[in-house]
């Protein structure tokens, strides 16, 4: 059972095309980076998906429905974290869940939840007097407050400190542990590499690479040879690493040399991206 | 299931949630000191001290009454105009309201307990202004009850349907207060909520004569201050209900759920 399923869509304002013919399914149980630049169409895809935009074209299922008609008990089994958004501010912690959880008919326990986003000694504390990475918490505690089968999570980490991140990053794998689907967009790469079991790569309203992270870094460029040879740096960049590896050291063998400094790597997730984005600026 | 077990589920949850949603409201709006001192106590303070300034008659009755007729409509204005338009526009611009939007709670729902919420403050200041002026100034109590009780709806729905069309137009959240206050307080001015207005020149009279407070504040002196029926205002009535009409209108074409684009 797939718990989304996008195919053709497009959505235009006005001249501007933000996103241009997008196709992917997303997998029960999964948890689904979607990665790119500024602009790029992440976040309107995702307010398709959540049913806050209507599409101009495509077609779309999100946990069986169709988020511009959707069946009466989509909203009690999606959870929403925005990328920004504020809460009352004089209430607490606790009364900010209990309000949520009165949403939903089967909400999970809010002391739960409370402690699930790591707010416990918080749970009678203002929402004024939190850190903005706990007020960021907050807001995954009442996406998961009604016990959500599917998970938006709109740029989660954005602005916290490293600390804060890894806590962050721990909380979202317990979501997968938990069963959950998860569909996180980020720009940050080393959080989609760290959280995501696959990748979708978009730019300028497309999607131009999806896979597991692995698989993007074996398939979209070349492995990267480095060794010295009479006191000078080589780089060989190649799609047959095995075959060029055996040439070259063979060929040092008969020589009698030692390749020094050998180093055999594999480009970065980083990489991958940053080679993707460029053809952009090479096009434009 | 039957139609009629379907209907029941539906039914009871819509119920739970309403009364969930009103609590919710109510704790929000109590729990905010600003939003509490501002709506609920400022009207009261003025009529304390208005009350201490003016002495004598005013329209012919003792002038505490007919300042508590002018401040019962200042009180209006206030909460259920510059307080629901400057809460929502900081809803929205905060992405409350967006939040709220992916939960399912109903958009009916929740307008109508934010509206009944506003209700429920107006007629709780109301009701401290009468107690105020009974124990200070020896003012009466409405003789009838009911007529009045309609006029206070009438004018609370009028100002709310003001309130969202102006939350409509207000772009952000820092500015919401100071705009709204920009239009509330010249209105309380020239409409004789503060006190009478036939001193004032002609021109600003004329202002005054095309607001609505001015014909909600004639409404509450018709049933208060003479004891007459709502309904016997036609004039003041049919103002009234041009003004809501065009903010109803209004709303339902520019009320946006989500904030501005960052």
């Amino acid at each position: 059972m797939h718990a989304i399923e996008v195919s053709g869509l497009r959505k235009a304002y006005g001249n501007l095309e933000a996103v241009r013919g997008v196709d992917f399914t997303i997998e029960e149980g999964e948890v689904f980076g979607l990665l790119g630049p500024n602009g790029a169409g992440k976040t309107t895809t995702v307010e398709i998906l959540e049913g806050y935009r209507k599409r101009d074209a495509g077609e779309v299922r999100v946990l069986g429905s169709d988020p511009d008609r959707p069946e009466p008990d989509f909203r009690e089994r999606i959870g929403v974290v925005l990328q920004q958004s504020q809460l009352w501010p004089n209430l607490t912690v606790r009364e900010t869940h209990r309000i949520f959880a009165g949403y939903y008919r089967a909400p999970r326990d809010v002391d739960e939840v409370i402690a699930l986003v790591g707010l416990g000694e918080k749970a009678d504390s203002r929402v004024k007097t939190l850190s903005g990475g706990q007020k960021r918490r907050l807001d995954l505690g009442i996406a998961l407050v009604g016990d959500p089968d599917l998970v938006f999570l709109d740029e989660p980490t954005t602005g916290f400190d490293p600390q804060a991140r890894r806590a962050a990053w721990e909380m979202i794998r317990s979501l997968r542990s938990l069963g959950k689907t998860v569909l996180l967009t980020t720009h940050y790469l080393d959080e989609a590499e760290q959280l995501s079991d696959r990748v979708a790569v978009m730019r300028e309203g497309q999607i131009v690479r999806v896979g597991t992270p692995a698989e993007l870094t074996t398939t979209d460029l070349q492995t990267e040879i480095r060794y010295r040879q009479n006191g000078e740096d080589v780089l060989v960049r190649t799609d047959e690493p095995t075959r060029v590896l055996a040439e070259l050291t063979s060929a040092a063998v008969a020589r009698g040399e030692e390749l020094e400094g050998l180093q055999v790597r594999r480009p970065t997730l980083e990489e991958v991206y940053l080679a993707l984005t460029a053809e952009e600026e090479v096009e434009a | 299931m039957s139609a009629e077990a379907i209907r029941l589920a539906v039914r009871r949850p819509a119920r739970r949630l309403f009364a969930h949603q009103l609590r919710s409201e109510q704790l929000v709006f109590w729990r905010s000191r600003e939003a509490a001192f501002f709506i609920f106590l400022f009207p009261l303070l003025l009529f304390v001290l208005l009350g201490s300034v003016y002495s004598g008659k005013i329209y012919g009755v003792p002038a505490p009454e007919a300042l508590l007729a002018g401040l019962v409509g200042y009180g209006c204005a206030n909460t259920a105009f510059a307080g629901l338009a400057i809460q929502l526009v900081i809803r929205r611009e905060n992405g409350i309201l967006k939040r709220l939007r992916s939960t399912p709670l109903p958009p009916a729902t929740y307008v109508v307990s934010l509206l009944i919420s506003t209700l429920i403050v107006f007629v709780l200041q109301t009701v401290a202004l009468f107690v105020i002026g009974r124990a200070f100034y020896g003012t009466p109590f409405p003789s009838d009850v009911g007529s009045f009780v309609a006029a206070l709806v009438i004018g609370a729905a009028v100002f709310a349907a003001l309130g969202t069309a102006t939350a409509s137009v207000i772009r952000s959240a820092e500015g919401s207060s100071a705009v709204v206050n920009f239009i509330l307080l010249p209105m309380a001015f020239l409409t004789g909520s503060f006190g009478p207005t036939h001193r004032y020149p002609a021109f600003l009279r004329a202002i005054g004569d095309v607001l609505p407070l001015k014909y909600f504040i004639k409404l509450v002196n018709s049933v208060y201050l003479h004891g007459h029926g709502f309904w016997t205002q036609p004039g003041a009535l049919a103002v009234l209900g041009a003004w809501g009409v065009a903010g109803l209108v209004f709303t339902a074409f520019k009320f946006r759920w989500e904030p501005r684009e960052g």
